[in-house]
């Protein structure tokens, strides 16, 4: 008998829980202005959230899917990117969007029920979130293989849930992905649950990174609470893919702190004691520890930014719930380049029993 | 002109877009090397190479999904499901996605592709391999369906297919593949989707059909001729979006209309078109109209199966009773 293959699957972290530091931090991470801006983005990213939860439950948004205690993942993986690269988010990956370029009015719009939110003015060759869970894997194989088709400097960069590894989605687009070489990172948002499921339940498989092995390419483990680890293994990651390596999976772990969404309830299938303890290892308070530690944070500073992001969202809300609602022949009208013959008639039937124009937001 | 069979029209198809656009690419199961199952690609990845001829693992569902990026992102794939029976596992791409992409993002992104799949049974083919799923796809806003029912017109509709900035699910009957040759000009030009083609002229009785169904409907209408009763006979071609003006304005002059499909008759495409009439045509009409089509069952495999698909006897029998009617 002969070992034919053998393989290992590395964890990084650099932020220890308290933001005590493992030297030497990778280059990017050593300035400390480099670090804020990040800091900024995860503090953006959780404010929103409470916010949209607030605008749910008074009834001024839809269901929404918060990021609570997983904002450093967006923000590590959307940092790391170029503008031209493209990023193909699921349902919890705001925080990335805002890096990238959506605004947060058009995420609002969007979780308000509004398509003009996945619209984007920003990054126009963006995908909008995707719904249907690891189908977003097999489209970022997609672009990605046009771009090396092109031969675009340009990496497609998608996100996904534990529950989405479970997927035959998941598997196709990463062994398709494997086989052309493509340019596309997949990043895996290990937050434990899927929707009630535990990760203990989701796979037999000692790591989510592991299923990479399979496929032929690199698959690590980082923790993905520790912005300096994941923007560190995302960066390597999308450069390897620009440079011609093929893809990666990183698999990101974290805690989902919060509901699924504003529709769920957690208290349902999980231990509130156990999600309490979680909170000792959520990314913000690690980083903020980590730059007071570093004497490049204050309370003053802290509170300038929160003042900051507080009326930026303000602004913005304001914004959405302003927006008038879409056209009725809107409806109609992005379906196809032109509309059929076949459905003006059924335009024209919608436009007749449409409500005059201008009505209550929401 | 060539005399061409359908499966070489597509080909011919395929051969003009790529030469002519370089963003067009073909993608699926064994059509590189071996030029596919059907020989439908047959030769053009030696002419086009590998990356834009792109033999891919054995997965329906990435196929449809991956197409989906690279339509996004500006090329024009042309994926090819081997038979129609594998085409169940690319619903959830193109039903969630492609269909919708461009209403997603307000037409900010599109999705630009052709997904090709043989279709139909009468070949002695494996379980399986014998599925007519168009109706399934007409059900599907965003989405054009599109079954060629000659060489002509395989030729002409998948270039248009192919240069139309949506989504558009193209199915071949595998009966007609080798059934027949036409004179076709490779010359590039596209025929127009969205519309119905009257294939003969007649004024007793209008048959409405699609695909390798409309070999037996022209079959009928040639007996019926011989029986001094003259059909109109209509392919349908496109069927989403539908040119029900053409079968309306037709119907309007016979009185009578025989809808020929193999799909099974529940939820079958002819019942919308049947339904069209009722709505907007049924005073025009002196009979009811009747559909001859494959049965609510399960599509037989290969002994029975010429049972189950409509025979010109059937379809004969079918426009005996609309003209009896009144």
């Amino acid at each position: 008998m002969a070992t034919v293959a053998r393989f290992e699957v590395e964890f990084t972290r650099y932020l220890e829980p308290d933001g005590t530091a493992h030297e030497p931090l990778p280059e990017f991470a050593r300035d400390p202005d480099r670090l804020i801006p990040l800091y900024r983005a995860m503090q953006l990213t959780r404010a929103f959230d409470t916010k949209a939860i607030a605008l749910q439950r008074t009834g001024k948004l839809g269901t929404f899917a918060s990021a609570l205690g997983q904002e450093a993942i967006g923000v590590g993986v959307a940092s790391a990117m170029r503008i031209e690269d493209v990023f193909l988010p699921s349902y919890r990956d705001h925080a990335a969007q805002f890096v990238r370029g959506v605004t947060l009015a058009e995420s609002l719009l969007y979780w308000g029920g509004d398509e003009r939110g996945s619209a984007f003015a920003g990054p126009r060759d963006d995908f909008p979130i995707c719904v249907p869970i690891a189908t977003q894997v097999c489209h970022a194989a997609g672009a990605a293989y046009a771009f090396k088709l092109r031969a675009e400097a340009r990496v497609a960069v998608c996100v996904l849930g534990d529950g989405a590894t479970s997927k035959g989605d998941f598997y196709e687009a990463m062994n398709f992905a494997a086989l052309w070489q493509a340019p596309l990172v997949m990043v895996v948002n290990n937050n434990q649950w899927a929707i009630s499921v535990p990760r203990t339940r989701q796979s037999a498989a000692r790591t989510l990174a592991q299923k990479a092995i399979a496929a032929g390419i690199e698959g690590r483990q980082v923790d993905g609470n520790d912005i300096v680890a994941v923007h560190d293994a995302a960066a390597r990651a999308i450069e390897k893919a620009r440079d011609g390596g093929g893809p990666t999976l990183i698999e990101a772990l974290t805690y989902r702190l919060g509901d699924h969404t504003t529709a769920d309830d957690a208290t349902r299938y999980r231990d509130a004691a156990a999600v309490e303890e979680q909170w000792a290892f959520e990314p913000i308070a690690r980083l903020r520890n980590h730059l007071l530690a570093r004497d490049a944070w204050s309370r003053e500073r802290e509170e300038q930014l929160l003042h900051e992001i507080g009326a930026e969202i303000d602004a913005a809300v304001e914004h959405y719930l302003a927006t008038p609602l879409p056209t009725t022949e809107a409806m109609f009208e992005h379906l196809h380049a032109r509309l059929p013959a076949a459905l003006a008639a059924q335009r024209a039937e919608a436009l007749a029993f449409a409500p005059a124009q201008g009505g209550d937001h929401g | 002109m060539a005399e061409l069979n359908l499966v070489e029209a597509i080909n011919r198809a395929l051969a003009w877009e790529m030469a002519h656009d370089e963003a067009v690419v073909l993608l699926g199961e064994d059509i590189g090397v071996n030029g596919g199952v059907f020989r439908a690609t047959v030769g053009l990845q030696e002419r086009f190479g590998e990356d834009r001829v792109i033999d891919t693992p054995l997965a329906e569902t990435a196929i449809a999904g991956t197409a989906i990026g690279m339509a996004a992102m500006g090329l024009k794939p042309v994926a090819e499901i081997q038979f129609s029976g594998f085409i169940y596992p690319t619903l959830d791409h193109l039903v969630n996605h492609a269909a919708r992409l461009r209403n997603r993002t307000r037409g900010r992104l599109a999705c630009p592709l052709v997904l090709r799949s043989p279709c139909g049974g009468g070949i002695h083919a494996p379980e399986h391999h014998s599925e007519s799923p168009e109706a399934m796809f007409t059900n599907v806003p965003g989405l054009r369906v599109v079954v060629p029912s000659s060489p002509g017109r395989a030729y002409g509709l998948l270039l248009a297919a192919m240069r139309d900035p949506d989504p558009v699910v193209f199915l071949e009957p595998t009966r007609l593949y080798r059934l027949f040759r036409q004179e076709v000009a490779d010359d590039g030009e596209a025929l127009p989707l969205d519309v119905c083609f009257t294939l003969r002229a007649g004024s007793d009785v209008t048959l409405v059909s699609w695909g390798a169904m409309l070999h037996e409907t022209l079959a009928a209408a040639d007996q019926l001729a011989a029986e001094g009763v003259m059909a109109e006979v209509i392919d349908v071609a496109t069927l989403k979006p539908l040119d029900l003006t053409t079968i309306l304005e037709s119907v309007a002059r016979t009185g009578r209309c025989v809808i020929v499909h193999e799909a099974a008759r529940t939820g079958g495409f002819g019942a919308e078109i049947a339904a069209g009439l009722a709505e907007h045509g049924l005073y025009t009409l002196l009979a009811p109209v009747r559909r001859v089509t494959g049965y609510d069952i399960v599509m037989p495999l290969a002994r029975l199966e010429m049972q189950y698909l409509p025979s010109v006897e059937r379809i004969v029998a079918a426009v005996r009773q609309t003209l009896e009617a009144s």
